[in-house]
Parts: C-alpha cells; structure tokens; sequence
C-alpha cells in the first residue's frame, strides 16, 4: 500500500451532508473486475448531465458546470472537504477506489460512516474528522481565497490552514502506523498465524459444530 | 464477572489476539461471498500467491448482476445480456472453481441473494461471525451472530487468514416495548428506529434489538430489522437467540448435526445480554405509536408515517438539515404536494435482502389478493430472495395470487434494489419499494424511490399511490 506522510494540496469544497457511495461511484460502475479507473467515474451524477457508462470515454460528456469539481479552480484539488455522514451507505470500496484513482489523499468532514472510514485506510487514504465548527471555518476559508490548499502532517495529527490556523484531529494508533509505513494488513496479520492456529484448536474443543462444514 | 453485552460475549468468543495499540484480530467463521466485491480479493490472492485459509469457512452465490426474467436465467450466465455483468459471474464461478470454494451458480435453486441463501441453508448460525463484501450483512445478527460488511481489501484479508484486524464498537440498545399493529412490521418498526436516530445514530456502535415488539417477531422478520442497521450507521445489528432462533435454525442443511445439536443450543442459549450489562446509548420505542411507514426523501432518515404530512425545509432550524431537505424535496419532485398520497407511483418492487423472504411475499399476496394493480402503474414486480423461497411461495400458490392481480413473478437475485440488473426506474419514476435505500438513482438514472414495507408495497400497488394497508383491506 501506499504510505501517507504529509500532504499539501488544494482542497475542493462539497457542501453535501450524508454523501452516500452510490453517489461516490454509482453502480453500474461496479461491474469492473479491477481496483483501478474509477476516477473518471467519481461523483458520475453529480458532474455530468447524461447518465454514464462503463468503459465509456468521459471526456466529451456535457458537464454539470456548477459541480465543484467541474470549477476550474479546483480541477487539480486533492484534499475534499465534505459535511456529516460522509461515505454512509453501501461497503462498496470502489468509492475509495474512485477518490484516489482521481486524485484525492485526504478527506475531510465532521463525520464519517464506519466502513468507508476502514475502507479509506486500505488505500492509502486519509479521511479526517474534525469538529462542526471547524469544518465550516474551513468551508469559509475556501470560499474567500482562489486556489486555497491545506498540509496535513499525519505523524504530528494537524491540519494546518493558510490562515495559519491549526487542527488537531484523531487516529488510532494502529491505522496510524500502517499508513505511514504503507504496511500490508495482510502479511502483518500472517506474522500471528499461530495465534490464530491456537484460536481455531481451543474453539475447535468448544463449538465443535463450527468445524463440521458439510462444505 | 461483570455482566455482558450480547455483543461483548460474541467479540470475546472470537479474540484471537488484542494488540497493544488498541486493535485486536478477531476471528471469522463464514465469508459470504458474491460477485460484485470479490473479483479484486482474489486476484490480490493470486498475485500474492496466496491461498485461502480456510476454504471451508467460505460461501459464495451470485445475485447483484443477475438477471430475473425467466427467459434470461434459462440460458444461465449465456442469458446476461450486459457483457460487464457476464464477465462479473462468469469471474465468480471460476474464482470459486479454482480455490474450491462451494458457489450455488445461477443454475442452483439453491442460488439467491446472500443474506437471504446464509441463514435458509443454516450457513448462518448464532455465536458466528459473519462477514461479506456488502453493508447488509448485518441482516445475520438476527441469528444472534456477530456480522457485519467489509470492503474488498478485507474480503481478501478474510480469504487470506480467517480473521480481520478491528476495534471494538461501543454498545447500543434500542428497545421497542409493546405489541405491533395490525399490518405493522419489522420493516415499519426499523424505518421508525432510522426516522428517531438518523442514518448516523448507529455510528461507531453495534446496536441490539430488543424488548417485546422485537422478540415476537419471526425471524424473517428481525432479519429485516438487523438488515436495516446499517442505515442508522451501525455496521452490526443483533437480536438475542431465543427459541424462534433455534427453531428456525434445527433441520436446515448446514445446521449441526444431532450428534452435536444438544451442545450447540446449549451454547447459543447464552447469547443474551446480561442482566445489568451496560449499554452506552439506550433508545426505547412504544410499539403501539409505530404505523406504517413511508420515506419521502433520499435518505432512509427522510421518513415518516403514512398520515403525516411531508416535512418541508423551511421548517427545519439546523443548516444542513435545511439544505438537505431542499435538495431532497426538489430531487424527489414534491413540489406542490403535501402528504403521501399525493405522489403518483409509476412501478413498485416487492424483492431485495430486507424483504424477499418468504413471509414477505405471503403478507404481499395476501394483500394483492382478489384484486388488481392499478392500470395507472407502469410495473409492480415480486422478486423472490432465493431458488428456495421461490419454489416455496410457488408450492402455496402465491405466484399465481401475484399474477392474477397483474403482478410479474420473477427469478431470485438483488433486481431494483440497485439495478445492476435490467431491472430499474426510467428518470423520474416514483417507486413503492421494499427495499432498503432510497438514495438518488439508487435504482436507476434520475429514480425516485420511497421505502416501505410489503404490505405497503401491495397496498400501493393496488391504489396507485401510498395507502395505509388497514384502509385498503377493510374494502
């Protein structure tokens, strides 16, 4: 996986509580059988007037223009800035697929739904919780100033504006250290293979019928 | 010993290992796997040379892209028309053919929507843990399993070691005391618990379910309200195992056998929480005040019951709610009406994991009976759960009770729930449906759907618009 440090980048700001992943990456996208390409597809509904496609050229689809990502001042934005709920909805990981493969690093909002915030740190994605009223600071900034960009330093856990303002926000230890040395749940989880070996002996002797899989 | 949670007592059952850091590996004992959030963990298992861990622990079924025309599912996977769709199953039977793991294929009448295959074949069994690539898992905590949906990079991890590494949720109960109403279901009863917490109530918890208007339903009937959790942001939703758990369970092919039947229930019987335990956050419903509900909007939260007028936005204080409400009003054409009954239905959806079961359909046929859909409707379709459940509802006559009213009667898999499929709304269509989101173009371009339960669903077929089932059933 990819590991996150320290990140700069112009922040796009989507005024919308309660974005769902179908609305992230709607459905008929989900029928590709790899992890990447999505990004063309990120919010489909949202930035273009047609319905898409997939494997369908993006490039000459009539635009919704008053979309934010559509705005040329934030063509080449990285960092979104969202309201609650972000990610509720479907488990589908094609919605952090689609935020990276377009570009983003990091997202921001007030809060998140549970497995798209676990989904995120699979990619390499840092979404961040801040509070309310930070968020909406935020959304002030943004709308004052052309081109405004935030640095996020993961290891010190900030958030630091132009204005010079600071945010704090929280990670578990754990996730924490995986995204900066870009670790592989996988093979670290494979270093207890014994405890997991002991696990399935013990519960073997208690709940035998777990183990009789007619399968 | 301190007294426990249901779900304290099913993640201690299942610590493999707790970290220093917080974090903790916990064992998983049924993957369920289906087409859509698969492909990409097995070819990360390829490409790492990796093998499963325990292909036994694994379930696999086809049913997002299915199609349910019975032409089309005559020919098998040569029937999908969608070439992305075909190559979505096509990739799942050969992914299940070379790990060996059992896959029920679209030609299984054994095949269905996974939520619904787990808990019919006793794949699903209480004190599990259950996880799939889909948000709805959650559905198996009526079992009182410990399930809940992963994305695919976890679905690989699953395959990969029979574990994932979590971190514990903090407890909620929400409890519905009294008894249910006539024609109120579980479905009308978790819409009300979304409509009092929100689509984020649940965030960061497990939430149980109980007291009485929650325990005298059938297990169909809280595998609805588990599956629903989710939508008030929980990822697990649990029911403590009584005798209609273990009843439902006795029999079915992946159940115990009776050698270790005895020893099993006697296990499953402590799936309760503690006298005493602590909960973080207790929400209690009367039974009695809950009615048939129906969402208006385009979140499961934008609901209400069925005599109440259309909350507007200018009523609203808080900001983004206001915004929301603005938005969801003008995305669902509302403008100019003000109750329910008001909004024209074009097609209506009587399918998906929250109610395709067997019960569902009954209560939908028992409505639908002796009378006709409304010609003002473009569709009403009845989508049955699974192979099983529909060969079941065939054996009591329901299908020709559908029909006869002018409903169709379709194949088994997830339909209009989310239309992967052929099955969908044209842009703008207003849909009575049964399933379980109603977010913008959920089942198709430019959709509008309203969320209710089967007998609702029914009821509105037959009157063209939204009805409380109790006025239509006394004519």
């Amino acid at each position: 996986m990819r590991a996150f440090t320290q990140h700069q980048g112009i922040v796009a700001p989507l005024d919308l509580a309660n974005v769902d992943t179908d609305m992230i990456i709607p459905k008929q996208f989900l029928k590709s059988i790899k992890r990447t390409g999505f990004g063309k597809n990120l919010f489909d509904e949202l930035r273009y007037q047609d319905e898409g496609q997939p494997d369908q050229e993006c490039t000459g689809r009539p635009l919704r223009e008053e979309f934010v990502l559509n705005q040329p001042q934030f063509a080449n934005a990285s960092v979104l800035l969202a309201r609650r709920n972000f990610g509720c909805g479907s488990s589908r990981e094609h919605a952090p697929w689609a935020l990276d493969d377009y570009g983003f690093r990091v997202v921001i909002a007030p809060s998140f739904a549970d497995i798209f915030f676990n989904n995120c740190f699979k990619n390499g994605l840092l979404p961040i919780q801040l509070s309310e009223e930070s968020v909406e600071q935020l959304f002030q900034e943004v709308a004052q100033e052309t081109g405004y960009s935030l640095s996020i330093d993961l290891e010190s856990q900030t958030v630091l504006s132009p204005s010079g303002a600071r945010f704090s926000f929280e990670l578990d230890a754990f996730r924490k250290h995986c995204l900066i040395n870009g670790l592989d749940d996988i093979a670290l989880t494979l270093q207890d293979q014994d405890s997991i070996k002991t696990y399935e002996a013990e519960r073997q002797q208690s709940a035998p019928w777990l183990f009789a899989s007619k399968r | 010993m301190s007294a426990k949670t249901l779900y304290d007592k099913l993640w201690d059952q299942h610590l493999v290992k707790q970290r220093d850091d917080g974090s903790a590996l916990i064992y998983i004992d049924l993957q369920l796997l289906h087409e859509v959030t698969s492909p990409q963990a097995f070819e990360g298992l390829r490409m790492a040379k990796r093998q499963p861990w325990r292909i036994s622990g694994n379930l696999a079924t086809p049913d997002h892209n299915v199609p349910t025309t019975s032409k089309e599912r005559r020919e098998g996977v040569n029937g999908i028309a969608d070439p992305v769709s075909k190559i979505q199953v096509v990739t799942l039977d050969e992914n299940c053919d070379e790990f060996g793991i059992t896959e029920f294929n679209m030609m299984d009448e054994r095949q269905g929507i996974v939520h619904v295959v787990g808990p019919e074949q006793g794949a699903t069994l209480p004190g599990m843990t259950v996880v799939c690539g889909d948000s709805h898992t959650s559905t198996h905590g009526a079992f009182g399993a410990l399930a809940h949906g992963i994305g695919t990079s976890e679905v690989e991890h699953v395959l990969a070691t029979q574990c994932l590494v979590q971190k514990k949720n903090k407890n909620m109960l929400v409890r519905v005391d009294g008894e249910l109403s006539p024609y109120v279901s579980a479905k009308d009863v978790v819409l009300a618990i979304i409509g009092v917490i929100g689509t984020a109530g649940g965030t960061g918890y497990a939430i149980e379910f109980g007291g009485t208007g929650i325990q005298s339903l059938s297990m169909e009937g809280r595998m609805t309200v588990c599956n629903m959790a989710i939508e008030a942001g929980a990822r697990v939703g649990l029911i403590a195992v009584d005798q209609t758990t273990i009843d439902y369970v006795e029999g079915r092919p992946y159940a115990p056998n009776a050698d270790q039947w005895d020893q099993a229930v006697n296990a499953w019987r402590d799936l309760v929480s503690d006298e005493g335990a602590h909960f973080d956050n207790v929400v209690v419903l009367k039974a009695e005040d809950i009615k048939p509900q129906v969402t208006w909007g385009t979140s499961p939260e934008m609901v209400i019951a069925i005599d109440q007028a259309i909350p507007r936005s200018e009523d609203q204080t808080d900001p983004v709610l206001k915004e929301g409400y603005a938005r969801a009003w003008k995305y669902m054409g509302l403008e100019g009406k003000s109750v329910l009954a008001d909004i024209t239905l074009d097609r209506v959806f009587i399918g998906s994991c929250t109610n395709s079961r067997i019960e569902d359909l009954r209560i939908a046929a028992q409505v639908v009976e002796g009378r006709q859909v409304a010609s003002s409707l473009k569709q009403a379709i009845v989508v049955p759960g699974s192979g099983l459940v529909k060969a079941q509802a065939e054996k009591e006559g329901l299908d020709k009770i559908f029909t006869a009213a002018g409903l169709e009667w379709r194949e088994p898999g997830c339909s209009m729930c989310l239309a992967m499929n052929a099955d969908k709304l044209g842009n703008g269509e207003h849909c009575a449906s049964t399933s379980n989101r109603n977010f913008e173009s959920r089942q198709g371009f430019g959709g509008r759907t309203h969320l209710v339960s089967p007998a609702m669903a029914a009821a509105a077929a037959i009157a063209g618009h939204f009805i409380d089932v109790n006025e239509l059933v006394k004519h």
